[in-house]
Formats: C-alpha cells, sequence, structure tokens
C-alpha cells in the first residue's frame, strides 16, 4: 500500500514542478515584454533629445525621418558650449546648486542631530513641523516672497530682486526640510550605547556628532546631499519669478526664455541645452543610483 | 546639565527654526494678508478679490482643471507604477537593477528640461509623434492646439514624470512583503489575482496612501510642465492654480489677485497633508 502511494505522489508532484516553473519563465518572458513596452515609453523622450540634438537647423526643417540622424554633427554643442551667455546659466545654477547644498547641510545635520537623540520642549512638535514644511509647495509661496523680496528691497536698499544669489537663501525652504527628515530617520537609527559611550569617555555633543553620528549616518549624508543638489538644479518656479536679465538666470529658465525666441525655435540647440541642462542629476544618479534611490524611498520609510 | 542640553539643542535647532519661521510660516501669512489688498495694493479691500474670482468663469475652468489634472495624473502614475514594480519585480537580480535605473530615469530629468523634448515632440509642424502615428493613418494630432488633446498631453507629460517614483516605492514596499505569504496562497490554490488583493495590496497599504497623498500634493501644485507645454492655453484651458497664479500675480502684475488664486490650493493640500501625517505617524507607531 505504501509502495503505491509513494508512486503515485512521485509523477504528480514532479508534474506540478515543471508546470510552475514553466509558469515562472512565461510569466518572466511577459515580464521582459512589457517591461520593454514601458522602457520605450520612458525613455523616448530623452532619447529624442539625443538624437535632435545631433542634427543640424537644415536637417531639422528638411522634415525628414525624425527618430533618425542623417548627418551627424556636434556643431549644436560646439555652439553652446562655447557660448558666454549659456557658460554663464551653467555656472549659475552651479554656484546656486553648491552652496545650497552646503547651507542645507549646515542647517539639517544639527537640527536633525538634536531632534533626533535630543529630547527637548518642543522636539515633538518641531519635527512634526519640519515634515509639514516640506509638503509647502513653491508655488504657494512665490508671490509672497516675491512681495517680500521686493519690500526688503526698498527698504534696506540692498537689490534682492533679479540676483542670483537670492535664490541660495530662498532654496533652503526646498531641501532642508527633507533633508531633517531623512537625517532623524538615520540618526534615530544609530545605537544609543553608540553615542552614550562616547559621552562616557567624555567627548563633548559636537564630538558625538562629528565623530560617531555623520561618519555612521554617511549614506544618509550622501542621499540629502543628492536631493538637495537635484532639487536646486532642477527648481525653475523661483528663478523664473525672482530673476530676469539674462546674465541672471539658471540654466532651466536660460534655455526656456533665451533659447526660444518668438516664432524662431532652434530645437537642435534648445534639445542639447535640455540635455547638458539634464547631465549633471542624471551623471550623479548613474554613479550614486543606489544612494539616490534610498533618499528617495527614506521619505516615507524612514521617521 | 539639563539645562544645558536643552540650550545646545536651542541653538543646534535655530537655524531651521528661523528658516522655516522667516521663509515659510511668514510668506505664508503674508500671502493671506496680500490676497486681501487691491491692485495697486494700497487699500485693504476684505474678501473682494475673492468674490471677485468666484464671479469669474476661468476660476472656474481652472478648479476644475486642476482637480482633473490631479486626481487623472495621480491614479495613471499610480496604476503604471504598480503594474511596472511587478514586472521589475518578476526580473532576477542584476538584470533587475538595470532596468530599475534605466526607468527610474524620466524622474531624474529635471523636469523644466525634460518637458522641453516634449514640447518638440508634440511641435504642430515638426512632431515626431505625428510622423509615426501617419504610418498607421492617423492623425495629424494637434496636440497642443485643441482643448482635449491639450489636457490630455499635460497629463501624459505629468503621469511620464512621476510613474517612476510610483514605481520606486512599490518596488520597495514588494520587496518587503514575504515570500511565504505568497507560497502558501499558491499552496491554497489562490491565482494571480486573489494573490495581488489579498496579500500585495493589504500588505502595501501604507506606502500606497502614503506615495498617492503626496503625488496627490505635488501633482496639484505643478508648475512646471504646463508652463512650458501650453502656458495654459489654448483658452486658458490647460490652467492650473500654479500656472494662473503665476499669469495673474507676475505677469499681469496684480499680485493680490494672485496670491488669492494660488491660496485655494490649502484646503486640498492641508486635506492630503493631515492623512500623510496620519499614515506618518502610524508608521513611527510601528516600528
Amino acid at each position: 500500500m505504501s509502495t503505491l502511494a509513494i508512486d503515485k505522489a512521485g509523477p504528480s508532484r514532479k508534474v506540478k514542478l515543471r508546470s510552475m516553473s514553466r509558469d515562472r519563465t512565461w510569466a518572466l518572458r511577459w515580464s521582459y515584454f512589457f517591461l520593454v513596452l514601458f522602457a520605450i515609453f520612458f525613455l523616448v523622450p530623452p532619447i529624442y533629445m539625443v538624437i535632435t540634438s545631433l542634427k543640424s537647423s537644415a536637417e531639422i526643417s528638411a522634415a525628414t525621418n525624425p527618430w533618425w540622424v542623417f548627418h551627424p554633427t556636434l556643431s549644436n554643442y560646439v555652439e553652446l558650449l562655447t557660448s558666454n551667455q549659456f557658460l554663464r546659466f551653467f555656472w549659475n545654477s552651479s554656484m546656486i546648486s553648491i552652496v545650497v547644498v552646503i547651507v542645507t547641510m549646515l542647517i539639517s545635520i544639527p537640527a536633525a542631530f538634536a531632534l533626533a537623540r535630543m529630547k527637548f520642549w518642543g522636539s515633538a512638535t518641531l519635527a512634526t513641523g519640519v515634515f509639514l514644511t516640506y509638503l509647502i509647495p513653491d508655488s504657494l509661496l512665490f508671490i509672497p516672497l516675491f512681495k517680500m523680496l521686493a519690500v526688503v528691497q526698498d527698504v534696506t536698499g540692498i537689490t534682492l530682486l533679479n540676483r542670483w544669489y537670492v535664490l541660495v537663501f530662498i532654496y533652503p525652504t526646498l531641501t532642508v526640510p527633507f533633508c531633517t527628515w531623512i537625517m532623524i530617520g538615520y540618526f534615530a537609527s544609530i545605537p544609543k550605547e553608540l553615542d552614550e559611550a562616547a559621552l562616557i569617555d567624555g567627548a563633548s555633543w559636537l564630538q558625538t556628532l562629528t565623530r560617531i553620528f555623520i561618519p555612521v549616518a554617511l549614506p544618509g549624508l550622501i542621499a540629502a546631499t543628492i536631493f538637495a543638489f537635484t532639487v536646486s538644479w532642477a527648481q525653475f518656479l523661483y528663478p523664473l519669478v525672482f530673476t530676469t536679465s539674462i546674465d541672471q538666470l539658471v540654466l532651466p529658465v536660460g534655455i526656456t526664455t533665451t533659447l526660444i525666441k518668438g516664432d524662431v525655435f532652434n530645437w537642435g540647440q534648445i534639445m542639447t541645452g535640455a540635455l547638458l541642462g539634464a547631465a549633471p542629476p542624471l551623471v550623479i544618479y548613474a554613479f550614486l543610483m543606489d544612494y539616490y534611490i534610498a533618499g528617495l524611498t527614506a521619505g516615507a520609510t524612514k521617521g | 546639565m539639563l539645562g544645558r542640553k536643552s540650550t545646545v539643542a536651542f541653538f543646534l535647532t535655530l537655524p531651521l527654526i528661523l528658516l522655516i519661521a522667516l521663509l515659510v510660516l511668514y510668506p505664508a501669512f503674508y500671502s493671506v494678508y496680500l490676497a486681501t489688498l487691491n491692485k495697486a495694493m494700497t487699500k485693504f479691500v476684505g474678501f473682494s478679490n475673492f468674490t471677485f474670482l468666484f464671479k469669474r468663469e476661468t476660476f472656474w475652468m481652472v478648479v476644475r482643471q486642476s482637480c482633473i489634472f490631479a486626481i487623472t495624473a495621480v491614479f495613471f502614475k499610480a496604476l503604471i507604477g504598480f503594474i511596472v514594480a511587478h514586472f521589475v519585480h518578476n526580473i532576477p537580480g542584476k538584470k533587475q537593477r538595470k532596468w530599475r535605473g534605466m526607468l527610474l530615469v524620466p524622474w531624474v530629468i529635471p523636469p523644466a528640461m525634460s518637458t522641453l523634448a516634449w514640447l518638440w515632440l508634440f511641435d504642430p509642424s515638426y512632431s515626431a509623434f505625428n510622423y509615426t502615428l501617419s504610418f498607421f493613418g492617423v492623425g495629424p494630432i494637434p496636440w497642443l492646439g485643441d482643448t482635449f488633446w491639450a489636457r490630455f498631453s499635460v497629463i501624459l507629460v505629468n503621469v511620464w514624470y512621476g510613474a517612476p517614483f510610483f514605481l520606486i516605492m512599490y518596488l520597495a514596499a514588494l520587496k518587503s512583503v514575504p515570500d511565504q505569504l505568497y507560497e502558501a496562497a499558491s499552496i491554497d490554490g489562490a491565482n494571480w489575482w486573489q494573490k495581488i488583493w489579498h496579500i500585495t495590496l493589504p500588505m502595501m497599504r501604507n506606502i500606497i496612501a502614503i506615495t498617492t497623498l503626496f503625488s496627490l500634493i505635488v501633482t496639484f501644485a505643478n508648475f512646471d510642465i504646463v508652463r512650458i507645454l501650453t502656458s495654459g492655453g489654448p483658452l486658458d484651458t490647460t490652467h492650473l492654480f500654479a500656472t494662473w497664479a503665476f499669469q495673474v500675480g507676475i505677469q499681469s502684475s496684480d499680485i493680490p489677485l494672485g496670491a488669492c488664486v494660488s491660496l485655494f490650493m490649502v484646503p486640498i493640500l492641508a486635506v492630503a497633508a493631515i492623512f500623510i501625517l496620519r499614515d506618518v505617524n502610524k508608521r513611527g507607531n510601528e516600528a
């Protein structure tokens, strides 16, 4: 009886296993099929940017197959990279983004340290407030900020409007809340024993921060830095409102306002400019993808 | 000792508090004040800016379009993100990393830059889409020239830009669902739909809720895409609160009215924010 039962169970089990693995193979094939479709949807615009950037104006206006480059040329790149105006945009964007990253870190790290480790009056409320601030969009504040800058400019006589460096003070409102929020999460995950041991050994608060918290939470710090940089680099509304002279513009605003002249669209150059403007975030992403994604998901999963 | 500790803490958080108070809270309240002034900002007019808006047809169109835009775009972002996350999740190991890296590209490119590429793809006379569609006997489609298509296009671009964010969030959530649950369900004879409905969705509920609410805020307050693609046109039919506030407040220099327009975003943002906060706190208590 028992041998019979085993004989029966044997083949049927094998069949089931094979069918399951066949199911998996098919699931995988379908996954690839649909992923290719979605990848096409996601990658068409950037690829089209590359295609157009390699075309001359003559080829674009000849309206040949738009998906193919018949006479590839780097003239758009040469033209933009030797144009003082474009380099000026690039320089403004770079300066602002780098300074904003530094300012953001100088504000976020100490605040996150205090909020994660020192329980003080109102610390929980402040942490919640920081998170809420992160949810306030730029499109809610650009009008009052514009008016505030105008008023301060009138009262003090310091030119604030139409100066790129003013953005260095404004952008941290977009970067600091999120960076503080994810740093609180990273700092809070550090075992308390670590800093207690340091305090017992006679380290000051500052030393525990620089010797223990910052090195241990370095992945979080990198994620926050990437976030601050990409947000500052991509910001479009504030510079569009606060700056107008060509030499004060940042890259996104510069490309959209100066390369598009009335009805004359020099698409080869616009696409080249857009591609060069997208390059810094893309390069950072290519090299630090894991940190980038960690920062992206940290907002909802940490804290 | 305790006193010293809280003094240190105060000084460590002081820059943060100052930043938020001066450049976020103050302008937020200042905006309410501005909204009660007349165009020249010389005298207090109470609610007349608000009542003026209520009487304008464009305003109601903006309200409607903002809601249509945000709800449709968030729905499709969530749906595409959810579907693609499953496909990526099926791909084994190293290859999965490559696919994930490739599919997140739209989120990494600054939206102002990628929208220019879309603007070019939608170009009235050189549209690469219309070129391709012409082989199937379709078109030419007036992507940005016709109200329906312009609304469709701005939503399409927003979905394209935002879906990868959902994809990444859902992928992270999918990885946290234990495989044993699916194995147990398979043994019990559950089909793929039952697995999604009874295992995946309940396990991911929190992430789905937070991501959706967060995206709802960002999408509702969107500026870049509509500004670059259509500037609100044709005939103001694609304006959102942000783009219309920009046009009224900055371009037509009616700052009080612009402030007034952008204030109408607050109720919806506040509701979404309250729900997010509730979920985030819940997560905090679970951990």
